[in-house]
């Protein structure tokens, strides 16, 4: 059954065409790498999902409810978007890991935290450290942890390994991959097409704003 | 109190000053004559006309008027907040709200109070002092609020992202606008007396209250300068950051 299903999907900044009438749909446990060159629309795709953007043609429908319809703050969350660049906000990781608990009006789960800092190779101390210590693949794990904190349906992630070191990317890689076998739907951006063939069981490519093709490959 | 009086030869004699004034952009070259003309006949034609008209209003003694002239002020006042947020949906209509409620909120607290009384001479230059204190505080409130906007996108799409409403996406946005705002009130405040010596103090010595009487007043401005321009930010802040999204909760 599909979870997210895109149905001629226009998208236009001024007169530029960014995404032309796209239609494709993600069955729910998919694990899909979305690959093209710079500028094909890949990062606009993403935004779209999370409703950051709306489309300026074309409906998307979420469970099979239009998105332009539902609320936009729960569907975010059930929705979770990894930006290529990780923005951490405040002065320490506690800052970050507990924002998505006080948005949600709930007391800050240290087991739960604890847990995926251990899964992402993340010494428990990281908790309090101020994120200008941080290096860059330190950055994008703690806001991988935070996009993980409350078991989102879809994750959406935006060449998340990029600033990463092989043994981080490792890491990621199979965090990602054990999330989507408890039945996370993956949609993951990446320019690397090793990484885009290792875990994915589809590959969807943009050209010039168009799907050029979409292939079924586990 | 003695009213203090000032003959015309004396202010004829004090023109001089600005011929010193005139006389160094000549010789330095500054080419700054015309202006300084143009700016010393304005002064004294809006000043003198300002003077007939606050003569005219005080004498009616009607509340009506008084209360006309300080919605005029509010008008001119939001007018020029709002251009300085060129980018602020709503601004002129954000800015007369957020100052005419601080504005309301002051005068009513120190009429309840008995601080002043609803009577044209007071309430006209006590207008003037918060509205325009509050019309430079959210100018600055906007300037910093549209730059936030511009350069922490990042943050605010992230906050979005991760499921958060628009206020707790922008809040810090908003405390660092209110806090801009606010800062140059906070920061004279902490030099009064040292730095400079203020103008309603200066102006009831020269015109003959005694020191200690002019420096109460001068304690009530400096009060109502401060509520005057938190409440105006603090709504003008809290009133102008829902217009950068639309109604999906997206960044316009």
């Amino acid at each position: 059954m599909n979870i997210l299903k895109f149905k001629n999907i226009s998208y236009r900044d001024g007169d530029n065409i960014i995404l032309d009438n796209i239609s494709f749909e993600v069955n729910a446990g998919d694990f899909i790498s979305i690959v093209g060159p710079s500028g094909s629309g890949k990062s606009t795709l993403l935004k779209l999902c999370s409703h950051l953007k709306s489309p300026t043609l074309g409906t998307i429908l979420f469970n099979g409810e239009d998105i332009s319809k539902s609320s936009p703050s729960s569907l975010r969350k059930d929705i979770a978007y990894c930006f290529q660049t990780p923005y951490l906000f405040g002065d320490t990781v506690s800052d970050n890991l507990s924002f998505p608990y006080s948005i949600r009006d709930r007391k800050v789960d240290m087991e739960r935290i604890n847990y995926l800092l251990s899964i992402f190779n993340i010494d428990k101390d990281f908790f309090n450290k101020t994120i200008i210590n941080l290096s860059g693949g330190e950055k994008q794990r703690v806001a991988l942890i935070r996009t993980l904190l409350f078991e989102p349906k879809i994750i959406l992630l935006d060449e998340v390994t990029s600033a990463l070191d092989v043994d981080n990317t490792l890491t990621v890689e199979n965090v990602i991959r054990d999330l989507n076998n408890t039945g996370l739907t993956i949609l993951w951006v990446t320019h690397n097409p090793e990484q885009s063939k290792k875990h994915a069981n589809k590959i969807l490519t943009l050209e010039n704003g168009k799907i050029s093709s979409l292939e079924v490959i586990k | 109190m003695n009213t203090a009086t000032m003959n015309v030869s004396s202010l004829l004699i004090a023109s001089v000053l600005v011929i010193i004034s005139m006389g160094f952009s000549y010789f330095q070259k500054l080419k700054l004559e015309k202006e300084t003309l143009i700016g010393v006949i304005r002064a004294i034609v809006q000043l003198t006309a300002v003077g007939y008209v606050l003569n005219f209003i005080f004498g009616l003694e009607n509340p009506l008027f008084t209360t006309m002239l300080v919605l005029f002020m509010l008008y001119n006042a939001a007018y020029n907040a709002s251009k300085r947020g060129k980018n602020i949906r709503n601004g002129l209509l954000i800015s007369f709200v957020s100052i005419g409620g601080g504005t309301a909120v002051t005068l009513s607290i120190l009429v309840i109070a008995g601080a002043i009384k609803y009577e044209p001479y007071q309430i006209v230059p006590i207008s003037g002092m918060i509205i325009s204190n509050a019309m430079v505080a959210i100018g600055l409130c906007y300037k910093q609020l549209i730059s936030d906007f511009k350069n922490k996108r990042d943050e605010v799409e992230t906050k979005l992202s991760l499921g958060a409403d628009i206020l707790p996406s922008s809040i810090e946005l908003i405390r660092d606008s209110i806090k801009t705002g606010m800062l140059p009130t906070i920061d004279s405040m902490k030099t009064l007396g040292i730095v400079s010596l203020p103008g309603t103090m200066t102006g009831l010595i020269l015109a003959g209250t005694p020191p200690l009487e002019a420096i109460k007043f001068q304690i009530m401005v400096t009060f109502m300068l401060l509520s005057t321009t938190s409440i105006a930010a603090f709504s003008a802040c809290y009133l102008a950051y829902k217009g950068f999204f639309n109604e999906r909760k997206q960044l316009r």
